[in-house]
């Protein structure tokens, strides 16, 4: 029970994919144009996150180590069409909103991230679990920032004026939404104070000696880490890459 | 003809992969601290998603469709293209020893690349034919060098400049990728 409870907790705060580990930027930036696309998006990712976590961690003993990324993306796919299915099956609207980014949902680096670096070697109860908290983790980060980007681009939240509009040709003061928010140049602008005040508070953190889990991703520029790069098998290699590459940057 | 073209522009400069789409994030902000190396991703982007669109455009028309398992195109493609950019690895490798050399360290970052998948799935929900297809990944693809290069340029610059401690790294990057996003707003009404 414990070992539950420390699970959800670990995904939803501690190493909150979004705000902490900042994964899985691309749908992040795409799909929170509103909150209820947020939500969708991260529900979805989430039952993803949990039947895949499930069953790569009643398959760990079955799968061998050295095809065990394609095994994952495999069982990640599978679960994303079936996703992907139902959700056109039954909320057309959301299907419309999140078009091409339901079956991105594979490449999306929380899921094959948790597979591999928990799922695989753990048992099925604690893995469920893990998914669940990080997928729910997500959903929050979603939510959040599709929020933020709907109240400043529209006013709105869910869907709802609560910022009365302002009307020139009725000469009624009020808010004027700035649209820019709910465009794409508006996502960058949203992720880039959430990243600033997340050194922020990672600086204030590590001065009190409890520092958070460091970036991982595409943000602390690190592609290979999303595990698709090893999806041969040759994890060591394309990290031998990268290496080379940041030599090159220097 | 004309079509093509259409095709071709709003691809690369109207629908940019990176700035409006949000496809290919990770290397457009990992592999961006210098022209050079932007340039050099850009290339393999070009080369592997041109020839990922061809191959998954002619598997979704001569396998997919006609057996009736399109709705297997996501498991399909993400295994395919897997394969594939280990597979031109190697043969650039042995065969072209010279590109491989230019363009060879960024080419397994490329399959961490949302965008290939990303433009595979998009030609089949636009229903493009195969030469569309080719078409539209090129054009994906110049877009990405396109954003990815101005980027870098951008990001020496940055360099010397003074940024508020919080904002210093990717945050500072990202505020430049809004900018040149509205910049690129700019071309919607092209087409």
């Amino acid at each position: 029970m414990n070992k539950i409870v420390e699970r959800l907790q670990n995904g939803i705060i501690k190493e909150n994919p979004t705000f902490v580990l900042m994964l899985g930027m691309c749908p992040t930036l795409a799909v929170t144009t509103s909150a209820i696309n947020g939500v969708g998006m991260g529900l979805s990712t989430t039952v993803v996150l949990v039947m895949s976590n499930m069953l790569i961690s009643m398959l760990r003993n079955i799968i061998p180590d050295r095809v065990r990324v394609p095994a994952f993306i495999v069982v990640v796919a599978s679960f994303v069409t079936i996703i992907q299915f139902l959700v056109q099956g039954f909320l057309p609207s959301l299907y419309s909103a999140l078009g091409i980014y339901i079956p991105l949902i594979v490449v999306n680096c929380i899921i094959l991230g948790r597979a591999e670096s928990y799922a695989s070697k753990n048992p099925v109860v604690p893995s469920i679990f893990d998914g669940l908290g990080m997928g729910l983790g997500f959903t929050l980060g979603l939510t959040l920032i599709g929020i933020v980007r709907e109240v400043i681009g529209a006013g709105q939240i869910f869907g709802f004026q609560i910022l009365p509009l302002a009307d020139a040709a009725a000469e009624k003061a009020g808010y004027t939404p700035v649209t820019i928010f709910v465009l794409a140049p508006g996502a960058f602008f949203v992720l880039a104070v959430l990243v600033a005040v997340m050194n922020v508070l990672r600086k204030k953190a590590e001065e009190k000696g409890r520092p958070l889990p460091a970036a991982q991703g595409c943000l602390a520029g690190d592609c290979a880490s999303c595990n698709m790069g090893s999806c041969t098998g040759k994890s060591a290699a394309v990290n031998e890459v990268s290496g080379d590459t940041a030599e090159k940057k220097e | 003809m004309k079509e093509l073209i259409l095709i071709l522009v709003a691809s690369a400069i109207v629908n940019n992969v990176v700035l409006s789409q949000f496809l290919g994030l990770c290397p457009f902000l990992g592999v961006s601290k210098k022209v050079e190396t932007a340039a050099g991703m850009g290339g393999a982007v070009i080369f592997v998603l041109t020839i990922s669109s061809f191959v998954t455009s002619v598997i979704y028309r001569f396998i997919l469709e006609p057996t009736g398992f399109s709705y297997l195109q996501t498991i399909v493609f993400i295994l395919v293209i897997a394969a594939l950019v280990q597979f031109v690895e190697m043969f650039l490798k042995k065969q072209v020893p010279a590109l491989y050399q230019s363009l060879g360290v960024y080419l397994p970052l490329i399959t961490t690349n949302c965008a290939v998948l990303g433009i595979a799935l998009k030609n089949v929900t636009n229903s493009y034919n195969i030469l569309q297809s080719v078409i539209n990944g090129l054009g994906t693809a110049i877009g990405f060098t396109i954003a990815i290069v101005i980027m870098a340029g951008i990001r020496e610059k940055i360099e010397y400049n003074d940024i508020p401690a919080p904002f210093k790294g990717s945050a500072i990057v990202l505020v430049t990728a809004g900018l040149m996003a509205i910049a690129f707003f700019g071309f919607s009404g092209v087409i």
